[in-house]
């Protein structure tokens, strides 16, 4: 075994010795060579343990593999590595060989149709959850940048949730759900800027003009079935992201709208250090030195508390008659309609619920901006909600949370890492993909359980 | 209760069904048999409204529906438990059972449970499993039930005994016959197995490509030399 590793950290060696050993210098009256050794020797050493450590889970011995392995990714993390670059490898990969030798000691991977009885799973994990998210601001290393992060993220979990009860409980692929983001973004914008409405006033407007956006498109779609709908979803995305372009006397066209109403403490008092005549401020309010974080803060529990909410209504609304259809058509529209499920309507209510979500993820996007432009709009955001979904495993709530997490989440905290952030943030995906094909949390809930 | 008259229908060029005329009483088992593609199933799909019949005409109860979309037949009191069973696998039985009593009065829904576990004791069992995990007799079971949670007055039967062993063929036409004994449902029963069919039916209609070539009661059917040939799609015009 030791052998075999050792061979294998020889063969890294050999290969890396004049990929990562030399390096051409451009220099002032010609070329120069500079040596890497510290690095070359580093490189190989990583192959050495993760080979051996892989050898490890081959040959039975998975707890030594694993222990190895977290003992191992826990030391890089302090350890100076010559290359930060080398930092992310070594700790990453440790990682993914420590999460398979862990997933290999839980037992057979879960499927979604293996087994018998049906296991609840995760009764713990988003109780925990929910904790850390309501205490998250006071948490010491909170500043600024991270509840702000986190507002990014719960942003993204709402999105994911709206997009959940449209592709994961109804099953009907949408590709350009930015577009009720869009929707919802420029309704506040407008309103606010044009008319002087409040956040909390445009709030529910924003909700209500994505969802009538969901209803009119879902008219002429929904008869469509699979890749047809998943292409013209994609093109509505689109649209609207042009017509928002285009459109300059409403939307200001590319230069987009600034200035945007922030949210105030419910209308009782303004988050500045010098509110408006007629206005109090809240640091005054509450007697408190003036910060600038207590408006993040505050815009980080608006979010929480909607996002809760729209958990708490999709939760329940799979139990109902209407989410119990939305899943029956998911799985077999032919038996679905035997039983009496009105197809149409019924789709289009999830659209037009998913829809509402969307928008009301895009008041809030406004709140965190200030600003707005058509090209916050594109398909990349479509295809980071979709993925969101998906990798989650369609239809979990949770799922989705811990995807939001990971898609959201990674990129920010890699970004000291500057070019190889999106390295970091591919290699994780493809653990996913590799790890949990049906997404993180892939066995579906009943919502009947032993009454 | 059920009455079809000249009803055709097609997919997009190829006529499926030629000008069937058949007739369900209250009250009775009507089997339907005949060859692979005779147009079995899409006389039972026709009745559901999917594919709709080109010419002629289906009538509920008197009440014309050749024309309603599926579900509004189904709100009539006509289940279907279609072709390939089609059960949500993955779904618990209870939920794909709660999900067929979307029709029924949700005061019923305790009864109608008791009562369809009482007939398919097996899907007690098997109550909180995932229907995909079910084997094939049972999943045609949970099919059946499904059906009956929304106290359907007409059920569309498709092919019932498709690929389950002969015993378990047994318990499911009995289990038939006593839907039709105890609660006086009409049955509508597609069938290949045309000999276990007709001893089960009052009444038989043969099909082949698309016609009815013959009809009768079902123990003279079941007498008749020709039925076999029939069945074996030789007898078309």
């Amino acid at each position: 075994m030791l052998r075999d590793a050792a061979v294998a950290a020889l063969a890294a060696g050999l290969l890396g010795l004049p990929l990562i050993g030399f390096r051409l210098l451009d220099q002032s009256g010609g070329e120069g060579l500079t040596t890497r050794w510290p690095e070359l020797a580093a490189a190989v050493a990583l192959v050495f343990t993760g080979r051996l450590a892989l050898l490890l889970i081959d040959g039975g011995a998975v707890r030594v593999a694993l222990l190895i392995m977290v003992a191992f990714a826990a030391s890089a993390f302090f350890v100076p590595w010559p290359a930060q670059f080398l930092k992310v490898v070594a700790v990453g990969g440790a990682a993914i060989i420590a999460i398979r030798a862990g997933l290999i000691l839980a037992g057979p991977r879960p499927v979604a149709l293996a087994g018998g009885a049906i296991r609840p799973i995760g009764r713990f994990l988003p109780w925990l959850l929910v904790l850390f998210a309501l205490i998250l601001p006071v948490l010491p290393f909170a500043d600024r940048g991270v509840v702000d992060v986190g507002i990014l993220i719960l942003t993204y979990i709402l999105l994911g949730w709206g997009l959940n009860i449209v592709t994961g409980l109804a099953g009907l692929l949408d590709l350009g759900y930015v577009a009720f983001l869009a929707i919802g973004a420029y309704t506040t914008a407008i309103l606010g800027t044009q008319y002087g409405l409040s956040f909390w006033m445009c709030l529910p407007f924003s909700a209500l003009s994505a969802s009538a956006a969901g209803i009119l498109l879902g008219f002429p779609v929904l008869r469509l079935r699979g890749d047809y709908f998943a292409i013209v979803t994609l093109g509505f995305g689109e649209i609207i992201r042009i017509v928002a372009n285009n459109w300059r006397s409403l939307t200001n066209g590319s230069q987009g709208i600034n200035n945007l109403p922030r949210p105030t403490f419910f209308g009782l008092a303004d988050f500045t250090g010098s509110p408006a005549p007629g206005h109090k401020a809240f640091s005054t309010l509450f007697g408190i030195p003036y910060s600038p974080i207590h408006r993040v803060i505050f815009l980080y529990y608006v979010v929480l508390a909607l996002a809760l909410a729209v958990n708490i209504f999709t939760l329940r609304i799979r139990r109902l008659p209407i989410g119990r259809a939305w899943e029956a058509l998911r799985e077999d529209e032919i038996a679905a309609q035997a039983l009496g499920i009105d197809r149409r309507r019924i789709k289009l209510a999830a659209f037009a619920i998913g829809a509402a979500w969307g928008g009301i993820a895009g008041a809030v996007f406004d709140a965190r901006q200030g600003f707005i432009t058509p090209e916050s709009f594109g398909f990349l955001e479509s295809a980071v909600i979709t993925a969101i979904v998906v990798l989650g495993g369609l239809g979990s709530q949770l799922g989705i949370v811990l995807a939001a997490l990971v898609l959201i989440g990674l990129p920010e905290l890699f970004r000291g890492l500057n070019d190889y952030r999106m390295l970091a943030f591919g290699a994780a995906m493809i653990a996913i993909m590799l790890f949990r094909p049906r997404g993180l949390i892939a066995t579906r809930r009943p919502t009947a359980i032993l009454k | 209760m059920l009455e079809l008259e000249g009803v055709s229908a097609a997919y997009g060029a190829v006529r499926a069904l030629d000008r069937v005329d058949l007739k369900v009483e209250a009250g009775e088992i009507v089997t339907l048999v005949g060859a692979n593609g005779a147009g079995k199933t899409t006389l039972l799909m026709t009745i559901c409204g999917r594919p709709r019949a080109i010419s002629g005409s289906v009538r509920l109860r008197g009440q014309d529906i050749t024309r309603l979309p599926t579900h509004r037949i189904a709100a009539l009191g006509v289940a279907h438990a279609p072709e390939g069973r089609r059960i949500f696998a993955r779904m618990s039985v209870r939920e794909n059972l709660q999900l067929g009593a979307r029709l029924a009065p949700a005061a019923n829904l305790k009864t109608n449970l008791d009562s369809v576990l009482a007939l398919f004791p097996r899907l007690g069992e098997r109550i909180d499993q995932r229907g995909g995990t079910l084997s094939g007799g049972e999943q045609q079971m949970l099919a059946i039930g499904r059906a009956l949670m929304a106290e359907p007055e007409l059920l569309l039967l498709d092919e019932p005994s498709l690929g389950l062993a002969p015993l378990i063929v047994r318990q499911i036409f009995a289990a038939i016959a006593r839907i039709n004994r105890e609660r006086g449902t009409a049955i509508l029963l597609v069938e290949q197995n045309a000999h276990h069919a007709l001893r089960l039916a009052h009444r038989g209609y043969v099909l082949a490509t698309g016609r009815v070539v013959m009809e009768g009661p079902a123990a003279e059917l079941a007498a008749n030399a020709d039925i076999q040939t029939a069945y074996l799609g030789k007898l078309s015009a």
